[in-house]
Formats: C-alpha cells, structure tokens, sequence
C-alpha cells in the first residue's frame, strides 16, 4: 500500500500534494500540519472565536484535494484540525457537498485536555491549552468504520501516517517488527518536503535540481512493514541516501529510543538502500512497546510581544543601526513602562546568531544593517509603544534611517509533562456529506 | 571547514536544539568520530544558553547526531529569538575550523 505526504506543516505548499494525489496511484494522502507551536497558537485564537482553531487553509486544501481524491480513491488522514477537529470535519463536509461528492468524513477528539487541566487545582489553572499526543488508534477504528476523511488534533506525527497502514494490512497494534517500518516511514514522511531535497540545497555542497518544482514524497509500505519511499518521476527535487539520511534524525534525540505513542523506535540501525529514480529502502529499524504515558504539551499565556525593524545603508550603516538601538533603549527605559525582554538586534550583522559574525571577524563594514527591537509586556498598549519607537527614528532618529515596520502578536509559553494513557479517551464524531 | 566534510541540519524541541551531521565520505566520517566531539560543539556554541550536549554515532550512516539542551531559551513560542527555531544553528556549525589532520 502507498502513503503519500501532502503537507509537512500549517503553511505548506499545495500544489506538489495535488500532483501525487493524481499521478502517485496513492491509497492515503495524509496531511501533517501541526507544528510543536501551531496547536497553541490555535487554541488561542478559539478563545477568541469558539468556531476557529483548526487550520487557516483548511477550506483551500479541501478544495484542491477531495475531488481528485475521489476520483482516484484515495482517502485522507489529516491531524488539521488543531484546537477544533469538530469544527474542522464541518467545515470539509460542507467543501465536498459543494463540490457534489458523497464522503464519511470523521473528527477523531480526545486529545484536548484542557478542561481537565485548568478544573486540577494542583496543575496550573492558567492554561490556555493542553494536548496530548495521541497515538493512531482511533485513527484506525474511523478508517476501519469506512471514513474518507479523518480529521484530527494533536497526533504523534508518525503515527498520523502510520495508521493508515495498520489499517490497510489489518495489524495487531502489538506487532512491533511491522510497527516499526510504518512509523519510520511516517517520520521520514511527516515534513514532505524536507525528505525530497528542501531545507537541505546549499549551493556548492548540496545541489538539488529543479528546486523550485520540489515534488512531496511517498512511501510504500508491505505487509510485514518493509518501506521503500519514492517521489514521482518529474517532479524537482531529490530523495537519496543523504536526504534520508538528514530526515531520519531529524529531531530525534537519542535515535535508539524514539518514542512515539505507538511504539518506541529503535532508529539507530537503520540502513539506507538506494534502488535509482528517486526510490530508497529503508531497512534496519525495530520498536518495542511505548510508554504508559502520554506527551501533554501545556500552553501557558506569555503576553504580547511588540517589535519594530528599520534599515540602515551605506558608509556608517553599522555605527548608525547602533545609535538607533542606543536611542530606542533609552527612549522606552525612560518611559518607565513594564516592558521584559527586552531585544535589540542587527539583521546582517548578529541578530540570528547573537554576538558572532561582527566586524571586522566578517572582513569590513555590510552594505546595509536592519535593526530589530522587540519585547515583551503583559499589556497590548505597551507593545504597540515598542514597534512605534522603532517607527519613530524615521523623524527622531539617525540619517537615512528607511522601511521601518512594527507589529504585535500575542504569546504563548510552552512546556511539557506527561499523563496516564488511562485518562485520555478517544472518541469518533461522524458527519455525513 | 566543517562544510568540506559535511552537511548538517538542524531540529527544535521545546528549548532543545538538535542537528544532524553527516559526514560526505568514510574518510570525512573518521575525522568528525575523532575531532568534531561533544565539547568543540558546546564551545563553538558558547553564545547560546546551552546547559549540556549529548553527542550520538550512527557509522553505518556516517551520521553524528548533537541535542543542545536548552539552546532555544524557553522553546519556540515564548521567545523573542528572530530565529525561533535555530533552524540557522546547522549552517552556523558548519562555519566550525576543525583541527589540521596529524598525519
């Protein structure tokens, strides 16, 4: 059977996705959107509007994917919907009735447990948001109950893609040797793109051709769990040993233990096996049982962050992105406002690596300097203060000073703990189109 | 320069940052298992907050594996970081001199 991946996170392009649906002779394309701050970010936005929460594209992707999707049989797992999988599954019943198609769409809930967490006087009451990772389980039931959309919230990322094999060969959620091989696949799949050559060219060292036409990757699964993964022949991009290679330890800690819901996967074995035309083996990976626990990740309201760019040009530019950091500096100690973390920052010189790359250790002066300042504060209005005086130094500020923008966005702090399988409970919402 | 001799990427969790170095050849993999260790990647870093490295090998992959506990501060949605994610932190690591080969 054959897993296609249709997006790797919330913003990802759609295109390559609709491509593999149509030429990719896939049995599931599933759609990973979830990044570790997405849910959180979310979750805030249901709180102002109890009908949002789950991804913004959502209506969009629908609309590009169901129609080819019946067309080819295809079926779609998709953890898209966030903070809101109810709310979401609605939303995609409504797209294939407008599109005239008849679909069981389910919403697979159980994942949020933020109810739970904030009525725990012994947890933190401020929580915004809880969710655990779940495993495929009740992704399984839907698609064995005959679903052609799955829609959930927050999955362990492989074991988004992994479910639909378990259902297609019929496993026992203990047969670890098969396990195994689904969830690697699902992980080299779970950032499409990144497995078929993006986030990896680098001119001189990592040529990938036709880049710009980049292909989304699939993985054939066999009945004992054996993968071969593969991109479609003219589609941009490469899949070999190294792109695999990068993808398979791609935020995996200890590669021996990788521990998903489902199973805990022994990485560090694997081999790859480069078969030509952008086909590889993936062999060599084993899983034993996973914990008792489940991964929760708590989101806590950290306030709103104001920020505010300028740039600076020419003989100078540095000395005077400097004197516009020193200017804003006082400007807002002076203002006495309750502003913490204060960040001020030289995009071109050391802003994304802090104190390294200055001058003269990169050889003279750059042609332009952005300044950056941002921070944090409990209050909107002070947010706005610290963008505004950035914008500002246009008037009140150093010579030339040019394309100055400001911005405010609310926060959320992330951590981490872990809960009993025993008290998540899955369940399966059904809606008809 | 490390970028001779391999590629590299980089991962977050939470406040871990995580990159990924692979060696280009056999010859490449032997020099980073004995000079690129856990300690020169903690000082070339000595500008993050990091608390401990743990260093992994994967030869069969000429893959060498570093999780940088508490690189990103408090995790991607709570900093001010205009890199977040340290996704930048692999193409940094590659700017790392190693030692000349005592040949």
């Amino acid at each position: 059977m054959r897993i296609g991946a249709g997006a790797g996170f919330a913003d990802d392009r759609i295109d390559p996705a609709v491509d593999l649906v149509e030429r990719g002779e896939l049995d599931f394309l599933v759609l990973e959107c979830l990044a570790e701050r997405t849910i959180a970010l979310r979750s805030l936005e249901r709180l102002h509007d109890p009908d949002a929460g789950f991804d913004p594209w959502l209506r969009e992707r629908m609309l590009a994917f169901l129609g080819p999707c019946a067309a080819h049989g295809v079926r779609i797992v998709t953890n898209a919907g966030a903070a809101n999988p109810v709310g979401a599954v609605r939303l995609v019943a409504a797209v294939a009735r407008e599109l005239g198609l008849r679909m069981k769409v389910a919403a697979v809930t159980g994942d949020d447990l933020t109810r739970m967490w904030r009525a725990s006087d012994v947890l933190a009451p401020d929580v915004v948001a809880a969710q655990a990772y779940l495993g495929g389980e009740a992704i399984v039931r839907a698609l064995d109950e005959g679903a052609d959309v799955v829609v959930t919230g927050r999955v362990a990322d492989a074991s988004l893609f992994a479910a639909p094999v378990s259902h297609a060969h019929g496993w026992r959620a203990d047969d670890w040797p098969a396990l195994a091989g689904a969830l690697t696949a699902g992980h080299l799949l779970e950032c499409a793109g990144q497995l078929t050559g993006g986030y990896f060219a680098d001119p001189g060292v990592a040529e990938v051709p036709g880049l710009a036409e980049l292909g989304f990757p699939f993985a054939d699964v066999d009945a004992a769990g054996g993968v071969v993964v593969g991109k479609l022949p003219g589609t941009g991009g490469v899949l070999d040993a190294r792109t695999c290679t990068q993808q398979l330890l791609y935020e995996v800690h200890d590669p021996a233990a990788y521990v998903t819901p489902d199973a805990t996967l022994d990485l560090s074995g694997v081999s790859f096996t480069e078969l030509g035309d952008d086909r590889v083996r993936v062999e060599g990976c084993a899983a034993s049982p996973p914990p008792a626990t489940l991964k929760v990740t708590l989101a806590t309201w950290a306030g709103f962050v104001g920020e505010g760019e300028i740039s600076y040009a020419g003989p100078g530019c540095l000395a005077r992105a400097d004197l516009a950091i020193d200017v804003v500096e006082k400007r807002l100690r002076a203002s006495g406002l309750p502003i913490e973390d204060l960040r001020c920052e030289r995009i071109g010189v050391d802003a994304v690596r802090r104190g390294v790359g200055v001058p003269p250790a990169t050889g003279g002066e750059p042609a332009e300097v952005r300044v950056r300042v941002v921070g944090r504060t409990p209050e909107r209005a002070v947010a706005e203060r610290i963008g505004r005086e950035v914008t500002g130094l246009w008037t009140n500020g150093p010579a030339g000073g040019g394309g100055a923008r400001r911005s405010v966005t609310e926060q959320l702090a992330l951590t981490s703990a872990a809960i009993d399988r025993a008290a998540v409970h899955t369940s399966i919402e059904w809606v008809d189109a | 320069m490390l970028r001779e001799l391999a590629l590299a990427r980089s991962g977050d969790k939470g406040g871990i940052a995580d990159l990924t170095v692979v060696a280009v050849d056999d010859a490449a993999f032997a020099r980073l298992q004995e000079q690129l260790t856990a300690a020169v990647v903690r000082d070339h870093f000595a500008d993050l907050p990091v608390t401990g490295v743990d260093r992994h090998e994967l030869p069969q992959l000429r893959a060498l594996k570093f999780v940088l506990h508490d690189a990103l501060g408090a995790g991607v949605s709570s900093t001010l970081a205009l890199d977040p994610h340290g996704k930048a932190l692999s193409s940094c690591l590659l700017a790392l001199e190693l030692p000349d080969e005592a040949t």
